[in-house]
C-alpha cells in the first residue's frame, strides 16, 4: 500500500479530486500526492463531470492537522473548482465568501486561535502570485456587513475584504458583492442583495465559518432556518466577544448586522464550512452529531447536498470518536 | 492655522491673511475637476513610509495627489490603469529643505537681474538629492536685496528708519531686488517647489552672526513691526523669518510675524533661556541650525538649546529646531543628545551655499566671500564655518548612521517634521491619502533612486534609466 501524504485523511474516491490532466498540472492531487492510473485511465479530460459528483456527495467531514493545512486544503478546493469550472466572459464562477475580525491579525497568533478564514485567503492569494488562479471572471458576495460601521473604519468587514483579499488579486471591482450596512433603506439592500445573487445565476460555492455558538454568518440562535438576507439584531455574546475589537467600549460595537440567511446559503450549490480550533468544536458537534436545530443554525447543512466541513484536529474535540474515526478512513 | 489661535494682538490687515490663505490654497490646488477622469497610478512591490512605519503596501496616486484604493475599488468601482514595479525600494515623502542660501553656484542672497532662474536651476538640480519642497534663505542683506527703495521724489511722510540706500554696489545692483522675484511655486518638471523664502537676518545678534555682513545686521528701534516691514518691503513671498529675540521689541514682532501665517525662528542669538521661552509664548516655533550661532548649552542656564526640554511652553506646542547633520557643525555626540532630549521635532536642513554642488575654490556669499576645501565651506581668510555643502540625502543618510535611529525616524526628520513646522502636514511631508504626490524612491541605504512631484517621474537615477 502506498503511503499517504502525513496528515491528511479524506475519505474520497481515490481519484475523484485529482487535477484534470491538462488543465493547471502544477500541483498534485489535493489533499493527497498519490497518482493513480484510475484518473488518467478517464482521458485527456480528466475528472469527468460524474465522478465529481459521486465524490461531491460522498464528502461530508475533511479533517486535516492543524490550522495552517485545513487552510491550504479549502484553498486548494477553492483554486480546483474554480479551475474545473472554467469561468468566462459569459460564465462567472460565483463565489460566497465569509470574513472574520480584522483584529485578530494584528494582535494574535491566528494559528493559536484558529478559526479565520484568513489562513484560506493567504493561500488563495499565492495561488494568483503564482500565475495558477484569476479571479477575473470570478464574482463574490460577501456574507455580511455590520450596520452603521463607516465602511473604512478597520473593522468593518469590507476593509477587512480590501485588505486581506480583494487588493492582492485581479476581481473586477463591479464583482465584489458586500452588503452595505450604511444604506438608508437597509432591507431594501437585503434584497437587492439577494436580487443579483439570483441574476447572477446563484452562487456556485458558498464558502463560511461557524460561531462558538453554532451560527452561520450572522443568523444567531434562534434565526429561521429558511430565513434569507436581512437585518439582524446581534446576540449579547457576540456583542461582548466583539468589545476587545472596539478599544473595549461597548458603545462602540455595532449591535446589527446585514446577513445573508440560512436559506440562502442553503440555495448556494455547494456550500463549504471551515471549523478550526477547540473553542468551535462544541458548535461543530452540535451541527453535526445533533439534530437539525434553529438553536444551531449551522446545522441546517445536514440537509443540503453538497456540503464540505473543513476542520482542524483541534475542532473535533467533542465529537465521538467513532465519527471522527470514519471520517478519517480509519475503520 | 493653529497659531493663529495664540496671539494675534497686532492684528494682521484682511488683505494680507487672504493672501496668507491664498498662498496655502496654491500650494494645495491640485485634481480639480478633472481629477476623477485622470489616469490612476500604482506604484507596486514598494515599502511606503506612512504613519510612522514603512508597510508592505502599493502607492495609488491621482491627480498629482496620493488616492485611496479603498475607496476607488467600492465606490467608483475601479482598477489602476497603469501599474508601475518599484523593484522593492523604499518609498518616502520627498523631502522639504526649509534652509538653503543657495546651490550650484547660484546665491539667493546676491541681488541680480534674474534671480528667478538662479531659483529655478537650483530648484532643478536638488531634485537628484529628493528634495521636492524648499524654502530659498536670504541671509543677512542691505535694505535693496530686499525691496525695491523709493525714489527720493516720492518718500512717503512716515519714512521712519527707512534707509534711503545710495549706492553701495556700484554694479548698480539696487535695480534689482531679489525678495519679489521669489514668488511661491509649485514643484514639477521643471524643479521643486518653493514654499517661500526664509529670511535669515538681519535682526540678529552682533556677536553670533556668523557668516553675516556686520554692516547691515539692524535691530528694532523706534516701531518694531514698522521697521521689519520698511527692511523687508512686502512679506508676500516671505514664509520664515530668524531673529534674536533678545533685541528690544522683538516680542511684539514675533507676535505680528506669527500673526500673518509667517514662522518666527530664533537664531543667530545670544538670548538666555528665559528670553527664548517668552519668544515661543510670543509664538515663535523654530530654532535656526540649534547649537551654531547660539550661546553653549551650560547647566544653569541652557540658553536656546533648553527649549528642547523646557516646560514653559504653550500646553500641546513643542519646538521645532534645525539641525546641519553634515558631521561638522555639529558633532554626532551633540546631534545624538538633541535627538534623544526631543526627537518629535527634529528638522533637517542643509544650510547649503552656492559652493554645494560645485568643486573646491572660493564662491560668493552674501555680501562676503567663502572658501570651499572638500567637504567643508569657511569664511575666506577665517576658521568660521559658512554653511554646509551636503546634499540632503547624505544629511538622512549621516543622521540615521550618527544617531541609531530608525530608517522611518530618519526620512520623517527630513519631510514630515518640515512640513509639521510649516503646518503643511496635510498635504507635504506624508502619504497620507489626499497629501500631494510627492515623494522619493529610494534604496535600502537611503540613495535616491528617483523622485516624483505630482505623482510625475521628475528625476531619475542613472543607472535605473536604462
Amino acid at each position: 500500500r502506498r503511503p499517504r501524504r502525513a496528515g491528511v485523511y479524506i475519505r474520497v474516491l481515490s481519484f475523484a479530486l485529482r487535477a484534470p490532466v491538462g488543465v493547471a498540472p502544477r500541483w498534485p492531487c489535493v489533499g493527497c500526492a498519490r497518482r493513480s492510473s484510475v484518473g488518467r485511465a478517464s482521458g485527456p479530460a480528466g475528472l469527468n463531470f460524474l465522478s465529481w459528483k459521486l465524490c461531491i456527495t460522498t464528502m461530508r467531514l475533511v479533517i486535516l492537522d492543524n490550522y495552517d493545512l485545513a487552510s491550504e486544503w479549502a484553498a486548494k478546493y477553492i483554486c480546483n473548482r474554480i479551475i474545473q469550472f472554467k469561468p468566462g466572459q459569459d460564465r462567472y464562477f460565483i463565489l460566497g465568501l465569509p470574513t472574520d475580525f480584522s483584529s485578530y491579525v494584528k494582535k494574535w497568533n491566528l494559528s493559536v486561535l484558529g478559526s479565520t478564514p484568513l489562513g484560506c485567503y493567504k493561500k488563495l492569494i499565492e495561488y494568483h502570485k503564482n500565475g495558477d488562479l484569476s479571479f477575473k471572471y470570478v464574482k463574490t458576495f460577501n456574507m455580511d456587513e455590520y450596520v452603521g460601521l463607516p465602511r473604512n473604519h478597520p473593522e468593518s468587514y469590507h476593509s477587512y475584504m480590501w485588505n486581506n483579499f480583494f487588493k492582492h488579486i485581479d476581481i473586477d471591482p463591479n464583482n465584489a458583492h458586500i452588503l452595505d450596512g450604511n444604506a438608508t433603506d437597509l432591507q431594501a439592500e437585503c434584497d437587492a442583495f439577494e436580487k443579483k445573487i439570483k441574476e447572477a445565476g446563484g452562487i456556485d460555492l458558498f464558502v463560511g465559518g461557524i460561531g462558538p455558538d453554532g451560527h452561520i454568518a450572522f443568523n444567531e440562535p434562534g434565526s429561521s432556518l429558511v430565513s434569507r438576507t436581512r437585518l439582524k439584531t446581534l446576540a449579547m455574546d457576540t456583542i461582548l466577544a466583539n468589545a476587545k475589537y472596539f478599544d473595549g467600549d461597548l458603545s462602540k460595537v455595532p449591535t446589527m448586522a446585514l446577513t445573508v440567511g440560512v436559506g440562502t446559503v442553503m440555495d448556494a450549490r455547494e456550500v463549504m464550512i471551515l471549523i478550526t480550533g477547540a473553542h468551535k468544536a462544541f458548535a461543530l458537534y452540535k451541527a453535526i452529531e445533533e439534530g437539525v436545530n434553529h438553536m444551531w443554525t449551522v446545522s441546517a447543512f445536514q440537509q443540503h447536498p453538497r456540503t464540505i466541513f473543513v476542520c482542524d484536529e483541534d475542532a473535533t474535540l467533542e465529537l465521538r470518536v467513532k465519527t471522527v474515526k470514519y471520517f478519517k478512513g480509519e475503520h | 492655522m493653529d497659531i493663529w489661535a495664540h496671539h494675534s494682538p497686532i492684528q494682521a490687515p484682511d488683505q494680507t491673511r487672504r493672501r496668507i490663505r491664498r498662498l496655502q490654497l496654491g500650494l494645495t490646488m491640485r485634481g480639480g475637476q478633472g481629477a476623477a477622469r485622470a489616469l490612476v497610478l500604482q506604484f507596486t512591490n514598494c515599502r511606503i513610509l506612512r504613519g510612522g512605519a514603512l508597510l508592505r503596501e502599493d502607492l495609488w496616486v491621482r491627480g498629482g495627489r496620493i488616492l485611496d484604493p479603498e475607496k476607488l475599488f467600492f465606490e467608483e468601482r475601479r482598477v489602476a490603469d497603469e501599474q508601475r514595479d518599484c523593484g522593492g525600494c523604499i518609498l518616502a515623502p520627498g523631502f522639504i529643505d526649509v534652509q538653503i542660501n543657495g546651490g550650484f553656484g547660484v546665491d539667493f542672497s546676491q541681488a541680480t537681474e534674474d534671480v528667478g532662474s538662479g531659483v529655478a536651476l537650483v530648484a532643478r538640480r536638488i531634485l537628484s538629492h529628493g528634495v521636492t519642497s524648499f524654502c530659498p534663505t536670504l541671509v543677512t542683506s542691505p535694505p535693496e536685496v530686499y525691496h525695491k527703495a523709493p525714489e527720493a521724489a516720492s518718500l512717503p511722510e512716515a519714512a521712519g528708519d527707512f534707509v534711503i540706500a545710495p549706492s553701495l554696489d556700484v554694479h548698480s545692483s539696487n535695480w534689482f531686488v531679489v525678495l519679489p522675484q521669489i514668488p511661491v511655486k509649485s514643484g514639477g518638471p521643471h524643479g521643486a517647489g518653493v514654499l517661500g523664502v526664509h529670511l535669515e537676518g538681519p535682526f540678529i545678534s552682533r556677536e553670533k552672526r556668523g557668516a553675516h555682513p556686520e554692516a547691515h545686521l539692524r535691530s528694532f528701534e523706534a516701531s518694531a513691526f514698522q521697521d521689519l516691514l520698511a527692511t523687508y518691503g512686502s512679506l508676500d513671498n516671505v514664509r520664515i523669518v530668524t531673529l534674536a529675540p533678545e533685541l528690544d521689541r522683538s516680542h511684539e514682532v514675533i507676535q505680528a510675524l506669527t500673526a500673518l501665517g509667517i514662522c518666527v525662528s530664533l537664531g543667530h542669538s545670544v538670548a538666555d533661556l528665559g528670553a527664548a521661552e517668552e519668544a515661543v509664548r510670543s509664538g515663535a516655533t523654530f530654532i535656526t541650525h540649534l547649537f551654531n550661532a547660539m550661546l553653549p548649552f551650560h547647566h544653569r542656564d541652557p540658553g536656546i538649546v533648553g527649549l528642547l526640554t523646557s516646560d514653559q511652553l504653550p500646553p500641546g506646542r513643542h519646538i521645532f529646531y534645525g539641525m546641519i547633520a553634515d558631521g561638522m557643525h555639529t558633532n554626532p555626540a551633540a546631534l545624538r543628545i538633541a535627538y534623544r532630549a526631543h526627537p518629535q521635532g527634529l528638522v533637517l536642513v542643509t544650510d547649503a551655499v552656492p559652493a554645494l554642488g560645485l568643486g573646491n575654490g572660493r564662491h560668493t556669499l552674501g555680501q562676503q566671500e567663502v572658501e570651499v576645501d572638500g567637504l567643508t565651506a569657511y569664511v575666506a581668510g577665517t576658521k568660521t564655518l559658512s554653511g554646509s555643502i551636503t546634499p540632503m540625502d547624505v544629511c538622512v543618510r549621516h543622521f540615521l548612521q550618527a544617531t541609531g535611529c530608525s530608517v522611518e525616524a530618519a526620512l520623517e526628520a527630513a519631510s514630515l517634521h518640515p512640513a509639521q513646522l510649516l503646518g503643511l502636514e496635510k498635504h507635504k511631508g506624508t502619504l497620507d491619502f489626499g497629501a500631494d504626490a510627492d515623494f522619493v524612491v529610494l534604496d535600502d541605504s537611503l540613495h535616491v533612486r528617483a523622485t516624483y512631484i505630482s505623482g510625475e517621474l521628475v528625476w531619475q537615477a542613472e543607472e535605473t534609466r536604462q
